[in-house]
């Protein structure tokens, strides 16, 4: 297996490495709903209002007063037109309702662009039927105008769509599940296993124990003044290293770690242990960071990181739980085989995970 | 040895696979001497159940002789004979404790996977998919056992093996659908489905002290049964008569005090609405087919209990929850807790108040199991419960 060394340059001078930051955890308190719960949300900006109003105002032109638009436009008032330029107000003011009316109207917005182009070819085909009392100038200064229009259109369109619903308000009070802001990786998991908070925290105590549990892991060896040296899988049969130290270590309460300030992937850890209501033992709360330090090395251990599904945590827990309650990890047929997916049936001899052979 | 392995929807082909081999110290083998065919392993076998894979060994209800013992095992002793719990149970978790051991925390090692689909994890199965373990079944010539102290009940020497083998799921798993309807005096209870499990639901109803047990299926060989062998005193045809309406009339209006739905998620509804379940089902738009639930839930009395014992995988569709919320009716449903029913049941059978081995039908060699699948899933030949004898 091919190792990927991380420069280990270990302080030795006794100066302070690790920049301590406290592990985030969401305020679990409850307040009451928010004041603004009973308001009418609407997101409408100043220029979709004015879309709306704008198609409202023309539709009613159109349709009451088709002559005198039709004068303004350039084109001739012949019945024809005067019956286009109706139907044409007939789908401004639908539009012009729908926006003003919907309370994110997206879809009507973008219905003007449609409306927009229909204009824009109507007034380009009069332009080239010739004479027929169209005038040319004003034709053209109507073509600038709705070409005007259209652009606000599309531009408010393209801003709506990609803007997200806004929330009805963020409350303080309420309870969160972790997300890093900065890009960091946060995962958490939780299992509740039948032993003492004392029981469990001797296992956590010592880190060594650490890849019996969680599955990403390869070793953990302590150096001694609470740090050890890590040694995680990575794809193509590549492995990353890393030292830490441990920051802070309450007996039976909570332990908590992380990678030393040079090294290239910034990992946070920290496990708590609180005693479970009733006879249910003792909660664990597992919650690791890893943030990239930045550095091609750094970027892709990162990855690493982000490609570990929450489910797998929940696994190294899970896993945790039996070699407390049990003293090993149990396997199926399917999970005690190398060779994965294996079906529920029995495997050879060889086929077993090597950690299994020989019991 | 030989074993009868999944290879795909409605197929099943008996192949040689590796012997089992003890992986965990608790750990036994034994060597199988009476396996059965369960009505759920259709649901298997017909498709319906998510993360199978070709190969995987079938069977979950199984008895035999202990060959083999891991290192920490201590009650259990090679040469044993055993009948075997289909959950699998360690016997030290939360749930294990409290007596629900097909809620064992600890022993489906693919739990992140039943997690995804169903919220939380249950207890690894035999021979029941991979979101349940991926464990190899019973309908083999051997099996390992994990938690060989736990699970495995030594078996006196007056009970066959045809009497004992319905303890590892079959009866256990009737008996808690008649004990979950909270049985008193004067109840009158309803069974939707005759299968095996049906049976043991209406026998153990009548044992429970129910006063009247109503039987509901299409077939006439296994109402037959209901009346003649299980003790129901009413059965009704759901093809030929509206089971809401029967019922009605039979408890002057109330409805069934308790309602055991031993159908699960192949159930046949007549007409339109049995046309729609079969259309979205077959399209992937809903798992199960909850016709006999639906029908459970609109008929139960007022402020009583729907038992649900039949399988279900997934979600369903026109689930009747005005009708439970304004009535007050309650569901209890569950894989059953076979470890906690077995000794009684055993008891029951010593004393002679029930001969479980009533319901089968067809008696097989292992090599045979395709066989005995084709007929049971197509009713064929009056089918009620085939068991395999391996090494015959």
């Amino acid at each position: 297996m091919a190792t990927q060394q991380v420069p280990n340059r270990t302080r030795h001078d006794g100066s302070d490495g690790a920049q301590h930051r406290p592990m985030t955890r969401a305020p679990r308190n409850w307040k009451g709903a928010p004041d603004h719960y009973s308001e009418t949300p609407d997101w409408k900006d100043g220029t979709t209002k004015f879309l709306g109003w704008f198609s409202i105002g023309l539709g009613l032109a159109e349709i009451f007063a088709p002559r005198a638009v039709a004068k303004l436009v350039g084109v001739s008032d012949e019945d024809e037109h005067v019956g286009t330029l109706r139907q044409f107000g007939v789908r401004e003011i639908a539009a012009g309702l729908g926006i003003l009316t919907r309370p994110k109207p997206t879809y009507w917005v973008w219905s003007r662009v449609g409306g927009d182009a229909i204009d824009l070819t109507w007034l380009t085909r009069r332009l080239r039927d010739s004479g027929e009392g169209n005038d040319r100038t004003k034709l053209l200064a109507a073509i600038t105008a709705v070409a005007g229009i259209t652009a606000l259109d599309i531009m408010q369109g393209a801003k709506m769509t990609s803007e997200k619903l806004p929330s009805t308000g963020h409350d303080e009070g309420s309870f969160q599940v972790g997300k890093g802001d900065d890009g960091t990786v946060r995962l958490e998991a939780q299992v509740t296993v039948g032993a003492s908070p004392q029981e469990c925290y001797e296992f956590w105590k010592n880190l060594e124990n650490l890849p019996r549990v969680v599955g990403h892991l390869e070793s953990v060896r302590t150096l001694g003044e609470g740090r050890s040296h890590w040694k995680a899988k990575a794809p193509a049969g590549m492995s990353v290293e890393w030292d830490t130290e441990t920051i802070e270590d309450r007996p039976n309460e909570y332990i908590a770690w992380h990678a030393l300030e040079h090294e290239q992937v910034d990992n946070l850890g920290s496990v708590t242990f609180v005693p479970a209501p009733g006879d249910r033992g003792t909660e664990i709360h597992l919650e690791m960071e890893y943030h990239p330090r930045g550095g091609a090395l750094g970027a892709r251990i990162a990855n690493v990181f982000k490609k570990l599904p929450q489910m797998e945590l929940m696994m190294d827990l899970r896993r945790f739980k039996q070699l407390i309650e049990l003293g090993e990890v149990v396997q199926s047929d399917a999970t005690a085989s190398r060779k994965t997916p294996h079906p529920a049936q029995p495997n050879a001899s060889n086929e077993l995970k090597s950690e299994l052979r020989n019991r | 040895m030989r074993a009868n392995c999944w290879e795909g929807a409605k197929h099943v082909k008996v192949e040689t696979v590796p012997d089992p081999q003890i992986i965990n110290s608790t750990d036994c083998i034994i060597k199988i001497s009476t396996t059965c065919i369960c009505g759920s392993d259709l649901h298997l076998f017909n498709g319906f159940v998510p993360t199978m894979e070709h190969g995987d060994i079938m069977g979950h209800e199984m008895m035999g002789e202990v060959v083999e013992t891991g290192k920490n095992v201590k009650k259990v002793k090679v040469g044993d004979r055993v009948v075997v719990p289909f959950p699998i149970a360690c016997g030290k978790c939360y749930s294990c404790k409290k007596g629900m051991t097909s809620l064992c925390e600890n022993s489906n090692p693919n739990a992140h996977i039943a997690s995804a689909i169903m919220g939380h994890s249950p207890s690894g199965v035999f021979g029941y998919s991979h979101m349940l373990g991926g464990f190899a079944g019973g309908q083999a010539e051997y099996a390992r056992v994990p938690f060989a102290d736990v699970g495995p009940l030594k078996l006196p020497d007056d009970v066959t093996d045809e009497q004992a083998v319905m303890l590892a799921d079959i009866f256990p798993t009737g008996y808690m659908g008649a004990e979950m309807c909270d049985i008193a005096p004067g109840d009158t209870i309803a069974v939707w489905g005759c299968g095996p499990v049906g049976q043991f639901a209406i026998a153990s109803a009548k044992l429970l002290g129910a006063e009247r047990v109503i039987a509901i299926d299409r077939f006439p060989y296994r109402l037959r049964m209901a009346r003649e062998r299980a003790g129901a005193d009413i059965t009704i045809n759901y093809e030929e008569t509206s089971v809401m309406e029967a019922l009605r009339e039979l408890t002057g209006g109330r409805g069934p005090d308790g309602c055991v739905d031993a159908v699960g998620l192949e159930a046949h509804t007549p007409g339109l609405v049995g046309l729609y379940d079969k259309a979205k089902q077959s399209m992937r738009q809903e798992n199960d087919r909850p016709g006999a639930l639906r029908e459970a839930i609109m008929s139960v009395a007022n402020g009583r209990t729907v038992s649900v014992i039949g399988v279900y995988s997934g979600f369903i569709d026109k689930f009747p929850m005005g009708s439970l919320m304004n009535r007050s009716v309650t569901i209890k449903s569950g894989q059953c807790h076979v470890h906690r029913y077995m000794q009684p049941l055993l008891d029951r059978i010593q004393k002679g108040e029930i001969d479980p081995s009533f319901v089968i039908t067809h008696r097989m060699k292992l090599e045979d199991a395709p066989v005995g699948y084709d007929i049971f899933t197509h009713k064929e030949d009056e089918c009620m419960k085939v068991v395999l004898k391996p090494g015959h």
